[in-house]
């Protein structure tokens, strides 16, 4: 079951998931990035359906793209937000995408903010958030830990310390992460943390 | 983990309101779980239509947003046009038609209804997921910790209490209510409305 989890810093969030892409019993392969970037300054991270995980975060990207073509601004985050939502109710009792996200994004006036939306379209803005078996783990360790306005240091310990118990304590633990970062330059890829490279031959 | 779900139980929730002497108080818990799981201790649940009209969605939360959306959209549709706020018993058969228009796929939502009518005369009522309306003189609970609550409010509370009073028997009703239920809690949040102002506070009770 897919790990995905984030939490929001001084004048930044982070976004950490899994990247393993499974098929009952099978790993397909495992640098599967997903955190979707939905343009400059927003994140997306799913777990969920592996299918409707690519297609929906691909919807709302190109919708947010949309947006910004007719309008010339960009969407804020809690607008992405509240239109995600809407996609996922107005989806719900006819074919509904089972995809839990994390948004996070930088707004200039706001600053950084993280977003909450279950598959039921439950939606709550959060300092700290996680989906799937690992956030049992990851937010306990969140509770313990997380402070407001930590340094970008602070989180990403805080952030390895999460991985450290997942991968330490869930019986079908994903061996690798993938961690995105957005702040007031934009939203980019932070870091992996991988205990298995794809082609690497293992001894055994 | 592997629960049975009970939709309605899903992200738990506790409700009441109560009528005194020419006020009333409206009165949720904070907790936004996922079945076993708390996810937020901040989560809204009682919402303004206008100054002197709350409703609080108890149930599912998610159809609890998307009903909320729909009625401020009714509500403000009619401001525009009637050039008026609506009184609560309006609102109210307003609500029970937009939950019996999905008689055959319902929302899952419980909601408790709290204003002030003609001549500032308070006015409650519940009713359930497609829309039977239960309208009440002294209380009416909802959610996870009803049962609870039913008992906590039939017990402490007298008629015609001043708003002080009432604010008291609201919150001590609520908060040894969602003691016994694990559903919800992480504190409460109360609205006090009197025909002059509101207030909102926040309850500090046991987080857990």
């Amino acid at each position: 079951m897919e790990s995905v989890f984030g939490l929001v810093g001084k004048d930044f969030a982070i976004v950490v998931a899994d990247s393993s892409a499974v098929h009952s019993i099978l790993v397909h392969k495992t640098n599967e990035d997903k955190i979707m970037v939905l343009d400059s300054h927003k994140l997306m991270g799913a777990s969920g359906e592996t299918g409707d995980r690519a297609q929906f975060t691909e919807y709302i990207q190109k919708n947010v793209a949309l947006y910004q073509f007719r309008n010339g601004i960009p969407l804020t985050t809690s607008a992405t937000a509240n239109f995600t939502r809407g996609e996922l109710a107005t989806a719900l009792r006819k074919n509904p995408y089972m995809v839990n996200i994390i948004l996070a994004g930088y707004d200039k006036e706001t600053g950084p903010s993280l977003y909450y939306i279950d598959y039921i379209a439950s939606l709550h803005k959060l300092d700290k958030a996680a989906f799937g078996y690992g956030s049992y783990f990851a937010l306990s360790m969140m509770d313990r830990h997380f402070r407001k306005d930590m340094t970008v240091e602070e989180a990403i310990e805080l952030v390895d310390k999460c991985i450290v118990e997942i991968r330490s304590r869930l019986v079908v633990a994903p061996p690798n992460f993938v961690i995105k970062i957005v702040d007031k330059d934009g939203a980019r890829e932070y870091a992996w943390r991988q205990s298995i490279k794809d082609g690497q031959v293992l001894a055994a | 983990m592997s629960v049975k779900l009970q939709i309605f139980e899903y992200n738990g929730s506790a409700l009441v309101a109560m009528v005194g002497k020419n006020c009333f108080a409206i009165a949720s818990d904070r907790r936004l779980g996922v079945q076993l799981q708390t996810v937020a201790t901040d989560f809204q649940r009682i919402f303004k239509i206008h100054g002197k009209l709350f409703i609080g969605l108890s149930g599912l939360a998610s159809d609890a947003q998307t009903l909320y959306q729909r009625l401020v959209f009714r509500h403000k549709l009619y401001e525009l046009r009637e050039e008026r706020d609506m009184k609560p018993e309006t609102f109210a058969s307003l609500v029970s038609a937009i939950l019996y228009e999905k008689r055959f796929g319902p929302y899952f939502i419980q909601p408790v209804i709290a204003g002030l009518g003609d001549e500032d005369k308070p006015f409650i009522c519940t009713m359930d997921s497609i829309g039977a309306k239960e309208l009440a003189k002294d209380f009416v609970v909802a959610g996870t910790a009803s049962e609870s609550l039913y008992g906590a409010c039939e017990s402490m509370f007298k008629p015609d209490m001043e708003a002080e009073e009432l604010f008291e028997t609201i919150s001590q009703a609520l908060l040894s209510s969602v003691d016994r239920d694990c559903l919800s809690g992480w504190g409460g949040h109360v609205y006090l409305v009197t025909p002059t102002e509101v207030t909102e506070k926040i309850l500090k009770g046991r987080m857990d």
